[in-house]
């Protein structure tokens, strides 16, 4: 081959691309292709016409409502993780607590940020349960019924908060180096300009950590979006969120319609996507303060 | 002064409750199958079930191919976008990143679509096939931790001097890969391979969609079905997180001491 075109292909350049060939192929075969195929399926009737009314059909009311569910689920676990996430990374940070504490929670955190899933689930059923430790406790203890007050682990309320048990962790993880990088002397010369702390944080750190804080909230956003093993192993299918639908509908085509089915996982593409970019931009933003 | 750090030690009060009431529930609730007393029954039911041996083993045997064929694919991959195509870093990275972006459903789904039985390669044709192809989206899920582990240790080194040295020695590109960059980024290796074993032993959706008697699906089956078994298997499941976390902290802190030594 480089005897036959010396000029338009060296040996080199051929070398150099056959190197990450086996990488692309595979990228291609097992990440991109599958995802494509789903994308382009979502725009074909099952005879192979071009149509959009399976982007159409989304927009039906059973559909619409299991993507309302799994935002609001999405959006409630992200915001709670990021609020309890972000006390706890400010604690460790910037709190003066001592260093030990710094390192055991660090690493704690990665190990329950990893921690989700069906286990999860188990866990917050052996906890908040009917029959779970905290529900007898205060049954026992304080002769509070839990379950009496409408609560239920298998609902809306009960499947945030056990997102909640891998969103804060994951908050802790990636704020901690956002944090690091608040420089001592921007406090320093805040006070010395007369600031409260109050105005500190109003008019100097949170501008500063904005971006992280917006950009971190929105990938726990799409972590909550993309999750199944852990909702479909705490509720069955008694909560229709978008990820237990479409696992129904792989499983036996319960939407009677198996392009519509592509469309489903093209809408959890996008809107997972779409936070992603956004994440993305908006740590580019926030790496601006921290050079 | 005074209430920030009154604040902080709050915070970190509503942190430990929220980590910790759950693992003490889940603890105390899979002790309690005998009536009246605490036991070990659970667990006792648990290890002797055939099922989870079965399943256990299985799951173990799909991470060792994952971690092994997924370091043979990383590594190379690595190096070479490094050393010779440095203008494609960002697209590799993308790339790599894709499975963080693309939920696991839907890849599994595109796989089911795409591998079955009637297309062009029927992966899911047969059994060897779906292991096979189990194997592969476990690689495909666990890239983004692979890459970025491996692709940190090799930062540290320097990989061209590395290739120039031992190219000169008359060294062969096997050679250069597995017996100088491979044993270079171990740290890298391991950090990968402990996370990705975690990821694998109780991922639920792949297995579950590829009909393979994995672990995660057994630890479904369980929940759907028994009382006190599933809080045995959650202990054991967090047991297996720790310890691939611990390992993983390990090997992190020796690797960041290695390059002080002369």
């Amino acid at each position: 081959m480089s005897t036959a075109f010396p000029s338009f292909i060296d040996r080199r350049t051929v070398v150099d691309w056959l190197g990450i060939a086996p990488f692309m192929i595979f990228a291609l075969m097992f990440l991109i292709v599958p995802t494509l195929y789903l994308v382009m399926g979502a725009f074909f009737t099952p005879d192979g016409d071009l149509t959009f009314n399976n982007i159409a059909d989304l927009f039906t009311p059973s559909i619409l409502s299991a993507y309302w569910i799994s935002i609001r689920v999405s959006i409630a676990s992200a915001l709670g993780g990021a609020v309890i996430g972000f006390f706890l990374a400010w604690a460790i940070v910037l709190g003066g607590l001592p260093g030990w504490i710094r390192s055991s929670l660090l690493t704690f955190s990665g190990v329950a940020s990893n921690f989700a899933g069906v286990p999860l689930a188990f866990s917050f059923l052996a906890t908040l349960g009917r029959t779970g430790l905290v529900t007898v406790l205060l049954r026992d203890w304080l002769g509070f019924n839990l379950y009496g007050t409408g609560f239920n682990i298998l609902s809306f309320f009960g499947l945030t908060i056990t997102y909640m048990f891998f969103q804060i962790p994951l908050m802790v993880l990636i704020l901690t180096p956002a944090l690091d990088g608040m420089k001592k002397e921007w406090r320093e010369a805040s006070e010395i300009l007369g600031a409260s702390t109050w105005q500190y944080w109003r008019m100097v750190a949170l501008p500063i950590l904005w971006p992280s804080l917006m950009g971190t909230t929105l990938l726990l956003f799409a972590n909550a979006f993309g999750a199944i093993a852990t909702a479909y192993a705490l509720t069955g299918s008694s909560l229709n969120i978008v990820p237990i639908l479409l696992y129904a509908q792989i499983r036996g085509d319960v939407l009677h319609n198996a392009n519509l089915g592509y469309a489903l996982a093209l809408g959890m593409i996008v809107i997972t996507g779409i936070s992603n970019v956004l994440y993305i931009l908006l740590r580019m933003r926030a790496e601006r303060w921290q050079k | 002064m005074k209430t920030s750090k009154i604040l902080a030690w709050a915070s970190l009060a509503v942190g430990l409750i929220y980590f910790f009431v759950p693992l003490i529930g889940t603890l105390e609730f899979s002790l309690r199958m005998r009536r009246g007393a605490y036991s070990l029954d659970a667990y006792s039911t648990v290890f002797s079930d055939i099922q989870f041996r079965s399943t256990f083993g299985f799951s173990m045997l799909m991470a060792l191919f994952t971690i092994i064929f997924g370091m043979l694919l990383v590594v190379p991959t690595a190096y070479w976008v490094r050393l010779r195509l440095p203008q494609m870093r960002p697209v590799v990275e993308f790339i790599t990143l894709l499975p963080l972006v693309i939920p696991a459903i839907v890849i599994v789904f595109g796989y089911l679509r795409l591998y079955n039985s009637s297309s062009f390669i029927p992966f899911t044709g047969s059994t060897q096939g779906t292991n096979v192809l189990l194997v592969l989206s476990y690689m495909t899920l666990s890239l983004p931790y692979m890459y970025r582990s491996v692709d940190t240790a090799m930062r540290a080194i320097d990989v061209r001097t590395l290739t120039e040295a031992a190219e000169i020695l008359g060294a062969k590109w096997p050679t250069i890969l597995f017996r100088c960059i491979f044993p270079n980024v171990m740290s890298g290796v391991l950090s990968g391979a402990f996370i990705t074993f975690a990821i694998v032993m109780g991922e639920f959706t792949m297995a579950a969609l590829l009909n393979r008697p994995a672990f995660g699906p057994y630890l479904q089956l369980i929940g759907a079905n028994r009382a006190y078994e599933p809080a045995a298997l959650a202990v054991i499941a967090f047991a297996i997180t720790w310890l691939s976390m611990g390992l993983l902290q390990l090997v992190s802190r020796f690797s960041k001491t290695a390059p002080l030594r002369p």
